[in-house]
């Protein structure tokens, strides 16, 4: 019987090497039954997309806590946009202030979450938006 | 076939999504594997086996820099656990080997076990075929970190690396049966660790008291010695010296006629395997959607019957040619 599980990456862009939360969420994912790829901190956008189709993940999720998520989250998007792989859904979090998210959505993201989103709303979210592909 | 098509022109998103599709039990995913299997045998496969925390991974992640710089393309499949409570995983191995991702010639895909018991997944022997057709030349399996006894990674390479590191038990471990005994290459990992020589000593003596018919054609597993990963320049020479013993080993296998008694053991479990997945699965399945499994089980909590009489009866059902 086919049994079709939730892939998802969790990746650390740029040079910001605070990982406890991408952490906490790669264990929380795990503890939804998820498949988890961690990919470690300080990777360039282009290490994350190229991971993400070779891992054929469902969903990626960014962390960036230094500011700089306005040039890295839309890069990874345009990457995988690039590489005909946009059904991949890109997600991020992070210390965003309010006024970026818009930016982040045009850039193709399809949610933000903020310091102070609980675990079960996230994986609430996954859960109705994200389905295992064929 | 298209799919088939794209895979030997070793794109990778084809390839991801079939491996997915094989994890997944999609059955037209095996269909696919049909057309994949005819063009497979190409490859050198690799297994790296050790227990948690051994350094597989830095190792594997080595080991691509390595045959990378002899212009060899490497696939790398790595397994990691599922949880048995919630059938979520954490597949870390990637970590250490981001710095390939960008390699065309490299590719890493993480498996996670999903009940397998053996170290290794369910999916693997399918990717590995997946990997060998996108023209691979190296194909590396890390199995989950290993304790005494998953040994199913020799069924599916041609080299076996058994990967230990000081100070985890005395000489009684190294003649315990199991996997010390599928090594084709020992490394000794974190060898500027306390307790290096003494493990060393130990294999030595393992391998002395082993009978000489157990080396096939005369390779006695050779014990590489692997410095500290933080010290780049002992670390690189440790890897190449490993590497060419790796390429050894496999030319000692093609000048003795050996590849052939390994691929007959790999396809000798491939249809075992398979056949479990066409007579054994639907017929479970057929149980389980009608209900009848939870019933089965009542009854055996009940002691009104046993395992082996209800399975000589669900047999009896389904199994018209064999004696039930």
């Amino acid at each position: 019987m086919a049994d079709k599980k939730i892939r998802v990456m969790v990746a650390k862009p740029g040079l910001d090497g605070h990982d406890r939360g991408a952490r906490v969420l790669a264990r929380c994912f795990r503890d939804a039954g998820f498949e988890v790829i961690y990919t470690g901190c300080h990777q360039t956008p282009e290490q994350i997309a190229s991971a993400a189709i070779q891992e054929d993940v469902d969903v990626v999720g960014l962390s960036c806590l230094s500011g700089a998520h306005r040039y890295l989250f839309p890069a990874v998007a345009k990457l995988l946009k690039e590489q005909g792989a946009d059904d991949i859904t890109v997600v991020g979090g992070g210390i965003i202030p309010e006024q970026d998210f818009q930016m982040l959505y045009d850039a193709g993201l399809k949610a933000v979450w903020v310091p102070g989103a609980t675990l079960d709303s996230i994986v609430e979210w996954f859960r109705t938006n994200v389905q295992p592909r064929n | 076939m298209e799919k088939v098509k794209k895979i030997k022109g070793g794109d990778v998103r084809t390839a991801s999504r079939l491996i997915r599709n094989l994890e997944d039990g999609v059955i037209e995913a095996r269909s696919t594997i049909k057309h994949i299997f005819p063009l497979t045998g190409r490859a050198h496969v690799i297994g790296l086996t050790g227990s948690p925390g051994a350094g597989k991974s830095t190792l594997v992640d080595g080991l691509v820099e390595s045959f990378r710089k002899k212009d060899k393309t490497v696939g790398v499949l790595a397994v990691d656990p599922t949880s048995p409570f919630t059938g979520g995983a954490i597949l870390g191995d990637r970590i250490r080997m981001q710095r390939h991702a960008e390699d065309p010639g490299v590719f890493v895909r993480s498996l996670a076990t999903r009940g397998a018991l053996g170290g290794l997944a369910k999916a693997v022997g399918d990717a590995i075929h997946i990997l060998d057709v996108m023209g691979k030349d190296k194909v590396i399996v890390e199995t989950v970190g290993t304790g005494q006894q998953e040994v199913d990674i020799i069924n599916h390479s041609h080299t076996v690396l058994v990967v230990l590191i000081p100070g985890m038990g005395d000489e009684i471990q190294a003649i315990k049966a199991g996997i010390m005994e599928i090594a084709d290459i020992f490394v000794i990992n974190k060898a500027d660790r306390e307790g290096s020589s003494k493990l060393r000593r130990e294999i030595m003596a393992m391998l002395d008291m082993a009978p000489p018919e157990t080396f096939a054609a005369g390779w006695r597993p050779p014990i590489i010695r692997v410095d500290n990963a933080f010290e780049p320049e002992g670390f690189g020479k440790s890897l190449e010296e490993l590497s060419a013993t790796i390429e050894k080993h496999y030319e000692h296998l093609v000048q003795h006629n050996l590849i052939g008694s390994r691929v007959r053991r790999k396809a000798a479990v491939e249809l075992n395997e398979a056949i479990r997945n066409s007579v054994l699965e639907p017929v479970l399945n057929r149980l389980v959607q009608d209900g009848e499994i939870e019933g089965m089980i009542q009854k055996l909590i009940n002691k009104e019957t046993d395992p082996y009489t209800l399975a000589d009866d669900v047999a009896r059902r389904y199994l018209k040619e064999c004696d039930a």
